[in-house]
C-alpha cells in the first residue's frame, strides 16, 4: 500500500491520542493515569474523549500529587500492569523524582533482576509558551543521566504515533518527553503508521558540511536553520536523537566522520547537560575526525523568563543555530 | 661561516628541487648527516653534508628549484659565534616555489624550540599524515590561522599540480636523463671493447661451500665475490677507475663501484658502493642489499649518486651472455658481467665441464689503451681463481 496516497492530515497531539487508543485497545493491562487526563481530557487535550471510550477504570484522574501517582504506577507495573502515567510538565515531575529515580530506575537492579517496572511516563517539556520559570524547563537531559531509564523524545508525527507502543513493550521504565510546542504541529501521517523503534537516532536531513544534532522541540528550528544554511551553500546534516538514553553514538559518529563538524542544539542549559555529554562522546570517539571545535546552541543559563521577548532570547532560535553552524563550517562559506 | 650548496648528483644534473629540509636553523649537524631531500631527474635523493657545523640560515625553501652549486644554506663552523652571518644572495630561483614539498617521505618536521605551535584541527592533522603533507608548510586560509581539512586538501591539490605527475612524467624525466648521459657518452667517448671468458668454477664452488655453512640470511649472492674481484682488479690496474675531466684523466683515489640497478617500472640508476675494494664480502653483501632496497624505494643518498668512479653492470640473471657497456660520463670504464654457463673446455688435452663467465670491459680510449684493459681482465681472472682470498 502506498502510504502517500492514504496519508491523513493530522497533528502531533492527535498522533499521540491515536497511540494511546491503540495501546488501550490492544492490551487490557494498559491504563492511563494522571492529573486531568479523564474528565478534562488532558492538560494538552491528548486524552480527550478517552474516558468515554475506555471508562474510569482505565482513564484515571489523580490527585495533585506526582509522587503518589507515579508511585502507584510503579506498583501497578510491578503487579503486572502496563501503566501510562502522565505528568503535566517536567518541572512538576521533580516531585516524583524520588519515585522515578529511587524506585522505577533501581528495582530491577536491587532485586537482582527479579522485578521489572514496565512503566511509561509521559510528560510535557520545554518553553516558548510564556508559562514562566516553573512550567518551561527542559530537564530531559537530567533524566538521561540516570541508568535504568530509557528516555525518548518524539519530535515528529510518526514518532508521536509510534513510540508509545514500543515503549510499553520495554520491560523497564521509559520516560517520554513531549515538547509542548509540538502538540499543534500539523502534518501528513500515513494511515498505516504504527510502532517505531526507540533505539536509533534518525538523520532527518542529509548534508556534508556540518552535523546539527538535536531532538524534540528543537528539531523543527534546526531543520529551518539547515534550510537557511543551504541557501548560503552550507549543507547541514540534521540528526534527530529520538532517544536520549541510551544515546545512539554510532549515528552521531558516522555523521561527524562525514562532515567533520558538529553543532548540538539542545533546549536544556549548557552546564552539565545532554549537549555536554554528546560533545564529550564526540571528543572520545571521533576526535581525529574533527575539523573545528564542536559548538552548542542551548538555552541561556537563566530560569526561563515570562516576558515574551526575554523568553525568545533565552531559548535556542533559528538565527543562533545558523550563526553557530556558519562559524563552525566557515571554510565552506 | 660556510655554505652548503646544491650538489651535483650525477654528471648530467643541472638543477635540483629542494623537497624538504631535515635541519632547522640553530640545529647542529654532523659530517655525513642527511640534511635535505632533493628531487632530481632520477628521483628523490637524501643529501648529506660533509662538514660539522650549526645551521645558521636556510636560504632555499622547499619547492624551489635551483642550479647545481647554488647556496642552499649557511652554517657556522664549530666554535664560530652566531649572528655574524653575511646574508648570502639568495640562490637564483628557477621556478616559482611550489606551495608544498613533495612528500617522498611524510616527514614530521619538528618545529624549532620556541616556535609557535601550529593550530591544526585533529582531522586536518590526520589527513595531512595520510597525504604526506607537512602541516608546517600549509598556509591556512582562515584569519584565525587554524589549518583545516580544506587547507590540507588545497595543499595536496597544489602539490599534485606543481609536481610532475608522479608515475608517467617521472619516467619521462628519467628516460630523458639516461638519454642525455648516453648520447653524451656515445658522442664524446671513443669506446674500446674487450671480452674474455673467465673460468669461475673455483669461485662458484667455493661460494657454494661457503654458503652451505652459513645461515640462509647470511648467504652471499654470486655477484658479491665478482664485485670484490672487480674492485681489487681496478685497484691493481689503474687507469680505468676515475674521471675524464678537463681533457685529462683524473684517477680516483678510492674504488666506488657504481652498481647498475634496474628500477621497477623502468629506468636505471648506478649508485656507488663506497670503497668496494676495502669491504669484506659480508659488508659488500649488506651494502648491495641495502642499495637495492633503497633504489626500489626511491631513496638514495647524494654521495651514492655523485661518487661512483666506475660502473659494474650485470645482465646475467636475464640470460645475457655478453654485455657491451656504454660508459657513464665522466667515468672511463664500465665492466659487464654476463650469465655463468657450464661449458665444455679443453684443459690439458681433456674436455671438461667448467662454469664460465663472459666478462667485458668497455673503456674510454682517451684515458686508457687496450693493453691496460687486457691487464685488468687478466687480473680479474687471476683474482677469481683464488676466491678464498677475496
Amino acid at each position: 500500500m502506498n502510504a502517500a496516497t492514504t496519508a491523513t492530515r493530522t497533528t502531533y497531539r492527535e498522533a499521540l491520542r491515536m497511540a494511546l487508543r491503540e495501546a488501550l485497545a490492544r492490551d487490557p493491562r494498559v491504563f492511563l493515569m494522571g492529573e486531568d487526563v479523564g474528565r478534562y481530557g488532558g492538560t494538552y487535550a491528548v486524552s480527550k474523549d478517552l474516558l468515554e471510550e475506555f471508562g474510569e477504570e482505565r482513564i484515571r484522574d489523580t490527585p495533585l500529587s506526582e509522587s503518589a501517582f507515579v508511585g502507584a504506577g510503579i506498583g501497578a507495573a510491578l503487579a503486572g500492569m502496563r501503566p501510562i502515567v502522565e505528568i503535566m510538565t517536567v518541572n512538576f515531575s521533580l516531585l516524583a523524582l524520588d519515585q522515578i529515580m529511587n524506585n522505577a530506575a533501581t528495582i530491577r537492579h536491587m532485586s537482582g533482576g527479579q522485578f521489572s517496572i514496565p512503566l511509561v511516563i509521559r510528560m510535557a517539556t520545554g518553553g516558548g509558551r510564556q508559562l514562566a520559570a516553573q512550567h518551561s524547563h527542559s530537564l530531559e537531559g537530567w533524566y538521561a543521566h540516570i541508568p535504568g531509564l530509557r528516555i525518548v523524545t518524539p519530535a515528529t508525527l510518526e514518532d508521536a504515533r509510534g513510540m508509545l507502543w514500543t515503549a510499553l513493550q520495554d520491560p523497564d521504565p521509559v520516560l517520554m518527553f513531549e515538547n509542548a510546542l509540538l502538540y499543534n504541529l500539523e502534518g501528513e501521517l500515513a494511515a498505516d503508521a504504527g510502532a517505531v523503534d526507540i533505539d536509533r537516532a534518525a538523520v532527518r536531513r542529509g548534508g556534508s558540511d556540518v552535523t546539527l544534532i538535536t531532538y524534540g522541540g528543537s528539531l523543527g528550528k534546526t531543520l529551518q536553520a539547515a534550510e537557511t544554511l543551504a541557501q548560503e551553500g552550507i549543507h547541514a546534516e540534521v540528526i534527530d536523537l529520538r532517544t536520549l538514553r541510551p544515546l545512539d553514538d554510532a549515528t552521531i559518529m558516522a555523521s561527524v566522520a562525514k562532515t567533520h563538524r558538529a553543532v548540538i542544539v539542545d533546549e536544556g542549559w549548557k552546564s552539565g547537560s545532554l549537549a555536554a555529554e554528546i560533545m564529550a562522546r564526540i571528543m572520545e570517539q571521533a576526535f581525529y575526525e574533527l575539523d573545528a571545535p564542536v559548538a552548542r546552541v542551548c538555552s541561556a543559563e537563566v530560569p526561563v523568563p515570562y516576558a515574551k521577548h526575554l523568553e525568545d532570547a533565552a531559548l535556542p532560535q533559528v538565527p543562533a543555530i545558523v550563526e553557530a553552524a556558519k562559524k563552525v563550517a566557515r571554510g565552506h562559506v | 661561516m660556510f655554505e652548503f650548496r646544491m650538489p651535483s648528483l650525477g654528471a648530467d644534473m643541472e638543477a635540483g628541487t629542494l623537497v624538504e629540509w631535515q635541519i632547522a636553523p640553530g640545529q647542529e649537524v654532523k659530517r655525513g648527516q642527511v640534511v635535505a631531500v632533493v628531487e632530481t631527474q632520477k628521483g628523490a635523493v637524501d643529501v648529506e653534508i660533509w662538514q660539522d657545523g650549526t645551521t645558521e640560515q636556510l636560504v632555499v625553501q622547499p619547492g624551489q628549484k635551483v642550479p647545481v652549486g647554488a647556496v642552499l644554506a649557511l652554517l657556522r663552523a664549530p666554535g664560530e659565534a652566531p649572528g655574524a652571518a653575511p646574508i648570502a644572495a639568495a640562490a637564483p630561483v628557477m621556478a616559482a616555489p611550489a606551495p608544498a614539498p613533495a612528500a617522498t617521505a611524510p616527514a614530521v618536521s619538528a618545529p624549532p624550540a620556541g616556535a609557535p605551535r601550529h593550530k591544526i584541527s585533529p582531522s586536518a592533522r590526520k589527513l595531512a599524515e595520510e597525504l604526506g603533507i607537512d602541516p608546517a608548510s600549509v598556509q591556512p586560509v582562515a584569519a584565525d590561522g587554524v589549518i583545516t581539512r580544506e587547507d590540507i586538501e588545497r595543499a595536496a591539490q597544489r602539490r599534485k599540480g606543481a609536481e610532475p605527475k608522479p608515475a608517467a612524467d617521472w619516467h619521462v624525466q628519467m628516460r630523458a636523463a639516461i638519454a642525455a648521459a648516453m648520447s653524451k657518452s656515445k658522442r664524446e667517448i671513443p669506446h674500446y671493447y674487450l671480452a674474455t671468458e673467465i673460468d669461475v668454477t673455483p669461485a662458484m664452488d667455493w661460494l657454494a661451500q661457503e654458503n652451505l655453512r652459513r645461515d640462509v640470511s647470511a648467504r652471499l649472492l654470486a655477484a658479491v665475490p665478482l664485485m670484490k674481484a672487480v674492485a681489487l682488479a681496478l685497484r691493481e690496474v689503474p687507469g680505468l677507475n676515475g674521471f675524464w675531466t678537463g681533457g685529462a684523466f683524473q684517477p680516483a683515489p678510492a674504488v666506488h663501484l657504481g652498481m647498475a640497478i634496474a628500477m621497477r617500472g623502468g629506468g636505471l640508476v648506478a649508485p656507488a658502493i663506497h670503497d668496494a675494494d676495502r669491504k669484506s664480502l659480508d659488508q659488500l653483501m649488506a651494502a648491495l642489499r641495502d642499495l637495492i632496497d633503497r633504489v626500489r624505494g626511491g631513496r638514495l643518498k647524494s654521495s651514492e649518486m655523485a661518487d661512483p668512479t666506475v660502473t659494474l653492470t650485470s645482465l646475467g640473471d636475464q640470460g645475457v651472455e655478453t654485455v657491451y657497456g656504454v660508459i657513464y660520463p665522466p667515468q672511463v670504464a664500465i665492466i659487464g658481467l654476463g650469465r655463468i654457463t657450464e661449458r665444455p673446455r679443453v684443459e690439458q688435452g681433456k674436455i671438461v665441464a667448467r662454469k664460465v663467465l663472459t666478462t667485458t670491459l668497455a673503456a674510454d680510449h682517451r684515458a686508457s689503451d687496450g693493453h691496460r684493459g687486457a691487464l685488468f681482465l687478466a687480473a680479474l681472472d687471476r683474482l677469481l681463481q683464488q676466491p678464498e682470498r677475496l
